[in-house]
């Protein structure tokens, strides 16, 4: 499916050798193993501490064979074939190691059976190791201080493959191997239980384990699933493939699959955050709001548990014609733009595009956004205007063939975690990252610089770094000159901003400024790659400019290793904004002013011509204004929660609050959902089949795995619905029908079909032709924009919407943290994650926590100009002096209801990253509801 | 809005520490994991000072860390993680697979300020060390740690005990609180050539005359190799052939040098250093001339606390006055207790900061060693001799030899002898003729019952074989092996047995914990031995898998001892 990769091609021109393996002559190339050799040729060895992906360390010894000539045996899983080596793997001396080393591990093995895939039993079956004759070490006590994994060491073997795992695979650096000798151990952090330790539960310990001695907690993995399904992680924009584990219609445990983005790889929320689906809070039926329901308010206190007082149940039949029946009255009564829809970016490529088809063809306006508006709108925004493309040049993985990698504004070992792990792997190879970051993140600690500059001061900092690279004659003159418009007014802006200028703005010095400014241009192969704090300011658009003209004035894009990244957030932001869910766009990034671009459209929809609506359409927050002004009085939201994930949320929830008529699609009754009129349950992920787009382009097959619970329906055919209650006759049976209309009416997909995601579960665009093999590394000889040549465009300093001052002190920046996704309807609500990160925390550096006279776990109260939220002070050093970090997540805390709604003019974002508080100590402590808190595993713990 | 910078809060007030526990509450306090303390971060940073953070430094920090509190606290170990960009669990490993590292988790008691180490190697073992483990404990008091220790390089001063750094030879209980109430100091020995007296008989001038192309790197190899002086740390591998393979590696390549002289019974490194150090150190340097060495670097046990001191000082001395411009840096470097780091590659493991855990080869040291480069691996005795074989002629040492044996061996004997110590003499010599002519004679009382011709590992011999020659290659016919020529002798009073189990005790506290065999191997094999009636058909299967399956020689030679009882002293047995 894929191109060779460099490590196979490095492979092709390693001599083969010839040898003997058990008297028979056999050929391998000379950098394979004895033991892969064999496994080719049907020639079992024992082995234990051996795991294809893993450093081979040959530690467990029971594949040890017998080469002629040496005196002792040797581990075929370490050794190399040369020329005319005689090897017997079956000779009564390699034989009788290959089983003592077994009884040797045996006789410490528990009688309890921890896995069902014990390999120590299998070997030792296998070659008739009996009861073993030694007697057993005294054996350490299981931990089961995590909720997600359980340690039982009394079936550790010390193979280390559960340290290889976190060590070299995922480099999480949290499992070591402790002491000598027969209490060589295997220890979290400082032999701390697992539960207190820096572990991340990413589970590939788990995955690694030959024996059972780290399994998935409360024994889920000891039942046999009456299926595996192939299928996607619901999560981030990485794309991680996986295989659900289902018995009985239940998703019993998620384990990693070898897909392009992840190779086996997982983390924590993807193989440990699928329980969300069989919450009990699922909406399982149609909701029509009661008429004797109290008037919708923004400043409510919901309770999931208690819908039925404000809702009641309704038929599919009576709920769609309602939910329909509104939104065409307010289209007829008052006009097409009196409506508008939020897509999700959670949802399959098909059901954006049909939503967005919807909205347009139904509603009759280009009012339809979702919340990539609030993530990298700036990014996309800049991007479309340097380089005439939104999606990332190159796929993360290119990291590994980087030099140099800048990571601006982006912490992925919390946001994108199996990402993270590739960076990292690079890092070990000699890659060198450059992290530009306020914040401290755990990257930092394996960076070669890290840059903590101070917030909002981002342009400044690039423009000095573009400054440098310009004085010192860095910059790539034939590339400007063959592949760029507009230098010359960029050169004419930086100069200014020489590092000295601007050392003291963003708070580092020259000589670091200068030194990562050589480092990025003078790389054979430069990397850069963002987040959300690039692009969440008013100034995100010249944020992701500045990133932009870095690239392009050193050559530093349109080859492997090189090129710009904008990390994604959602798993499908990436295919939700190509199918168009944007009110600029058509699908395909075409744009809606374009009268050929309506006239096509026109044509495939079967559309009388003239019929889509010529001006562009409301972004989200624009959507949130129109409803107070009265403009936009019914709405259509698919799985988005604007009342938690938009800024200045109080504001949002009287603006939702203030429909005539809210439609609302989702599994949770979320807090967008409670102002709704009419609530359609949906399908959680893995109950629907679809495509689904990750940040690398990468369009991947989602499948379906257990059925929705009770009368909840499919999105996509709620969304056909609606439509036909708006006239617009859609008849779709599969889901493949409307994968195939997309790729009829979007070039850059035109050659994927439905077929061949089903056999190859992935493949990149661009692939125009069927049978393109899809291009992971665009721009190699031209950018697509007329003449084909990148624009530079310039940025000046433009400070942050909302400044500290005496009243509002502090600096409020939100995000993320690793366990919870987004508003955490979802991931609040997966047993697991919530009982590692049960309460809103605000980050605070332990200084400005103890200059308020608070302590560590102190309830705190945060306020800006918009409102106040407390929670409790979690004290961090890696967050800056002055500057709290929240994450969104909290219902009980909805940090939203402080950001500041600021747009970046060009891209309509929200500035999330920054907004005026104040914080004291003290306040009510958060007062959580029917979910979070970690009430699911305690309330299981309970039943045990 | 002020953004003070990360440094100044290093002034500031003390973070109260946070202890991990995985409770909800401790969850809101703090991210995930221990949390690292201001204070201690604080302290830790003064202690390093400038000195490098790089990852190869681990042990060496947890040194001055040991040293300077007594202990390695939670607080301090993640405060160093921090400090080198290390993973807590990656200081946590090293400090602990390494026995004189105490490490203190939080709640956990200190251990007391002075630790007296009462070596129960085998030859102390006969010299009465469990006597002085039984009694000192109660005489020293609560505020002296009194633990058994293995091998600590002093056997000919049997019963040998370490009070803090410094040693106390034929060790009384009376000694031993005497020198407890002196607190245990390092002293450097006394009485040794310095680099004034070396230089004033003669040393250095042939470096010199190497450096000064007086002599050409090839007769210099040439007559290395014609000396068939062999590698003295126990593998005999030819010395002259090594410097030729390494020399022909692509550079940068560096130089190792084992003096983690650790191996139960042998001692004569320490003493040839106490004595004569510079001559090592010219060994050294025209070794590395010859191959093209850019950097040194001297692993020195950790129980030799009095020649690190001197060490240190005469390299500091050399550094200070090179004996030639751009002489390669010399760097020495400290082992933790770890018998299994005189391993050539586990030493290297250990150098490069980390457990010492041998490595699989191929590739070998010299193409892929230390930091991944070709290095010239080599035990301090055999850079010892270079001065004199090159002066002298190859055929000077060669001229040496009994029995048909070519060259010099450096014996260290201890045992039921009179006269224990370092002595050398002609290789090929047999025990007897090494115990009357060198040794005194038996010790009063006692009859010649049996020897370990090589240590903790070379095997067993009994008296019935006290006339075979000693040298490389003589032993094997018999299971075992010359080594490193440390030949302790065991007389009537004593048992093979006794000694097995000593052994064996010895291996399974040694082993590195890597490879199956070894790590359950000697385990089930002390338990196995401990055992009144021996299980001789488990006890030989056992042999055979740590002896074929094993990665290092310490797994493969660790039977040695028990399969020699069964061997030669069956009667013991019945």
């Amino acid at each position: 499916m894929n191109a060779i990769t460099r490590k196979e091609a490095a492979a092709l021109d390693v001599p083969t050798v010839k040898f003997e393996l058990n008297g028979r002559d056999v050929s391998g190339r000379a950098n394979q193993t004895i033991i892969e050799i064999a496994d080719r040729e049907g020639v079992a060895i024992p082995r234990l501490c051996y795991k294809p992906g893993l450093e081979e360390v040959g530690n467990c010894r029971a594949c040890v064979v017998e080469i002629a000539g040496e005196r002792v045996l040797a581990p075929s899983c370490c050794r190399r074939p040369t020329e005319g080596m005689k090897v017997t793997t079956d000779s009564e001396r390699a034989i009788k190691s290959q089983r003592l080393v077994l009884e040797l591990l045996l006789a410490d093995m528990p009688e309890r059976e921890y896995t069902r895939h014990n390999e120590v039993d299998q070997w030792a079956a296998k070659l008739g190791v009996g009861k073993p004759r030694f007697a057993a070490r005294v054996q350490p006590a299981q931990d089961l201080s995590h909720p997600a994994i359980a340690v039982n060491l009394e079936a550790c073997i010390q193979c280390t493959r559960c340290l290889r795992a976190c060590r070299d695979e995922q480099v999480n650096d949290v499992i070591g191997l402790a002491f000598r000798g027969e209490h060589a151990k295997i220890v979290f952090d400082m032999d701390d239980p697992m539960g207190a330790s820096t572990c991340v539960a990413c589970g590939e310990c788990v995955q690694a384990c030959p024996t059972g001695a780290l399994m998935p907690a409360r024994e889920v993995a000891l039942t046999l699933p009456d299926k595996q399904v192939e299928s996607l992680c619901p999560f981030c924009g990485v794309g991680c493939q996986l295989t659900y584990n289902v018995k009985d219609n239940k998703i019993l445990f998620v384990e990693g699959r070898d897909g392009p983005a992840n190779q086996g790889r997982l983390c924590v929320k993807g193989r440990y955050g699928f329980d969300y689906a069989h919450h009990p809070q699922r909406l399982t039926q149609p909701l029509i709001r009661r008429k004797d329901a109290p008037p919708k308010r923004g400043d409510f206190v919901m309770d999931p548990t208690r819908v039925m007082d404000i809702f009641r149940e309704a038929s599919w039949e009576e709920a769609i014609a309602f939910a329909g029946g509104g939104l065409r009255e307010i289209r007829d009564r008052h006009g097409k733009k009196a409506l508008a829809g939020f897509g999700s970016a959670k949802g399959s490529n098909e059901e954006a595009y049909l939503f967005q088809k919807l909205v347009r063809t139904g509603f009759g306006s280009n009012n339809v956004d979702h919340c990539t508006r609030l993530c990298h709108a700036s990014s996309v925004v800049a991007l479309l205007e340097g380089i005439g493309s939104g999606a990332v040049s190159n796929p993360v993985m290119d990291v590994t063939q980087a030099e140099v990698v800048i990571l601006i504004g982006a912490n992925p070992t919390v946001n994108h975690p199996v990402a993270a792990t590739f960076i990292k792997n690079a890092i070990r190879a000699g890659t060198q990252l450059i992290v530009l970051d306020p914040r401290r993140s755990d990257l930092s600690r394996m960076a070669h610089r890290f840059l903590q500059f101070k917030p909002d001061t981002d342009v400044a900092l690039l423009n000095a770094m573009m400054n440098v690279i310009v004085n010192e004659g860095l910059v790539d003159e034939a590339f400007i000159a063959s592949r760029t418009v507009g230098y010359e007014a960029l050169r004419q802006n930086v100069a200014g901003y020489t590092p000295e200028a601007m050392a003291p703005i963003c708070g580092i010095d020259a000589d670091t400024l200068r030194y990562v400014a050589r480092l990025y241009a003078t790389s054979k192969a430069s990397m850069i790659l963002w987040g959300m704090g690039v692009s969440q300011h008013v100034h995100g658009t010249d944020n992701a400019r500045c990133l932009i003209a870095l690239s392009l004035m050193t050559g530093q894009i349109g080859r492997p290793g090189t090129g710009l990244h904008p990390l994604r957030g959602q798993n499908n932001v990436q295919g939700a904004s190509d199918a168009g869910l944007i009110p600029m766009m058509l699908p395909d990034y075409q744009h809606v002013t374009k009268p050929e671009v309506r006239a096509r459209f026109e044509s495939a929809w079967k559309l009388a011509p003239g019929t889509l609506d010529a001006e562009a359409g409301l972004t989200v927050v624009e959507v949130m204004h129109a409803i107070k002004q009265g403009t936009i009085r019914g709405m259509y939201v698919q799985g988005e929660n604007p009342a938690m994930s938009d800024p200045d949320a109080n504001h949002a929830r009287e603006s939702l609050a203030a429909l005539e008529h809210l439609v609302v699609q989702d599994i949770f009754l979320t807090e967008t959902a409670y102002l709704a009129d009419v609530i359609l349950p949906a399908g959680a992920f893995p109950e629907k089949t679809g495509t689904f787009t990750n940040t690398d382009r990468l369009v991947q097959m989602g499948r379906q795995a257990i059925d929705p619970p009770g009368d909840a329906r499919q999105d996509l055919w709620i969304i056909e619905q609606i439509a036909n209650q708006l006239g617009c006759g859609w008849n779709y049976g599969h889901v493949s029908e409307v994968f195939d209309e997309m790729r009829h009416t979007m070039p850059s997909i035109a050659g994927i079909t439905w077929e061949r995601l089903q056999r190859d579960h992935a493949v990149t665009y661009p692939c125009e032709n069927e049978g393109d093999p899809g291009i992971s590394v665009v721009f190699t000889d031209h950018f697509p924009r007329e003449d084909g040549k990148a624009r530079f465009v310039p940025a000046d300093i433009i400070p942050a919407n909302e400044r500290p001052d005496v009243e509002y002190p502090m600096v409020l920046i939100t995000g993320r943290q690793l366990e919870h996704w987004h508003t955490g309807s979802m991931t609040r609500r997966a047993s697991v994650l919530d009982a590692i990160e049960p309460d809103p925390t605000a980050l605070i550096h332990p200084l400005d926590l103890s200059a308020m006279g608070a302590v560590p776990g102190d309830v705190v109260t945060i306020a800006s100009r918009r409102g106040s939220v407390s929670l409790y002070a979690r004290a961090d050093d890696g967050t800056p002096r002055g500057a709290v970090f929240v994450p969104f997540c909290y219902y009980e805390a909805a940090i939203n209801k402080l950001t500041n709604a600021a747009l970046d003019p060009f891209a309509k974002i929200p500035e999330f990253k920054y907004c005026a508080i104040r914080v004291e100590r003290g306040g009510q402590a958060p007062q959580q509801g029917s979910f979070g808190g970690g009430q699911m595993l305690a309330a299981a713990a309970a039943v045990r | 809005m002020a953004w003070p910078d990360e440094s100044s809060s290093m002034n500031a007030r003390t973070i109260p520490i946070i202890a991990a526990d995985s409770s909800r509450q401790r969850k809101r306090e703090a991210p995930k994991g221990r949390v690292v303390d201001s204070a201690a971060l604080d302290e830790v940073r003064a202690l390093l000072g400038s000195a490098p953070r790089a990852r190869d430094q681990l042990i060496e920090h947890l040194h001055r860390l040991q040293d300077h509190f007594g202990h390695l606290s939670a607080r301090h170990l993640a405060a160093l993680a921090r400090e080198m960009k290390l993973a807590q669990t990656e200081v946590y490993e090293v400090a602990t697979f390494y026995h004189h590292f105490d490490v203190v988790l939080e709640g956990a008691a200190k251990p007391q300020t002075l630790t007296v180490r009462v070596c129960d190697g085998l030859s102390c073992e006969m010299a009465g060390a469990r006597g002085l483990l039984a009694r000192l404990p109660s005489l020293l008091g609560q505020d002296v740690r009194v633990i058994a220790a293995p091998c600590i390089g002093r056997c000919e001063q049997a019963p040998a005990v370490a009070v803090g750094q410094q040693a106390v030879p034929a060790a009384t209980v009376e000694a031993v609180a005497a020198q407890v109430r002196l607190g245990g100091a390092t002293s450097a020995p006394t009485g040794f050539i310095d680099r004034a007296t070396y230089e004033a008989r003669g040393g250095y001038r042939l470096l010199g005359q190497c450096i000064a192309g007086e002599y050409t790197v090839e007769s210099v190899i040439k007559t290395m190799e014609d000396s068939g002086l062999r590698g003295l740390g126990g593998a005999g591998f030819p010395a002259g052939r090594k410097w030729r393979i390494v020399r022909n590696e692509v550079a940068p390549r560096l130089m190792a040098v084992n003096i983690d002289e650790g191996e139960p019974g042998t001692f004569k490194d320490r003493v040839y250093l106490e004595r004569d150090p510079h001559r090592f150190l010219e060994g050294l340097l025209i070794a590395a001339w010859a191959v093209g060495i850019a950097k040194v670097y001297i692993y020195l046990r950790d129980e030799y606390h009095g020649c690190r001191a001197m060490l240190e000082a005469e390299l500091a001395k050399l550094r200070a006055q090179p004996p030639y411009p751009g002489v390669p840096e010399l760097i020495l470097r400290r082992g933790a207790g770890a018998y299994i780091c005189g391993e050539e590659s586990a030493m290297l493991e250990s150098i490069e900061g980390k457990r010492g855990l041998p490595r699989l080869r191929p590739p070998y040291v010299a193409q892929v060693g230390l930091f991944g480069r070709p290095t010239l691996e080599h035990n301090f005795e055999t850079l010892y001799w270079v001065r004199e074989i090159l002066e002298r002629g190859s055929e000077w040492f060669a001229s040496h030899g009994r029995h048909g044996r070519k060259g010099l061996r450096s014996f260290s004997v201890s045992g039921r002898v009179k006269r224990p110590g370092l002595k050398l003499a002609p290789a090929g010599i047999t025990v007897r003729e090494l115990i009357d002519e060198h040794c005194g004679g038996m010790l009063e009382g006692h009859a010649l019952y049996g020897y370990l011709p090589g240590g903790a590992s070379g095997g067993i011999l009994p008296a019935s074989l006290g006339d075979i020659p000693l040298d490389f290659d003589t032993l094997q016919p018999y299971g075992c092996f010359i080594g490193s020529a440390a030949v302790i002798v065991l007389s009537d009073k004593d048992t093979a047995v006794a000694a097995a189990r000593n052994m064996m005790r010895f291996f399974a506290h040694e082993s590195c914990g890597q490879c199956t065999p070894c790590r359950n191997g000697t385990a089930k094999a002390s338990a196995l031995i401990d055992q009144a009636k021996w299980d001789l058909p488990l006890l030989a299967d056992l042999s055979t898998v740590m002896r074929d399956a094993s990665i290092c020689g310490l797994g493969q030679a660790a039977p040695n001892p028990v399969d020699c009882v069964i061997k030669y002293f069956a009667q013991e047995l019945a």
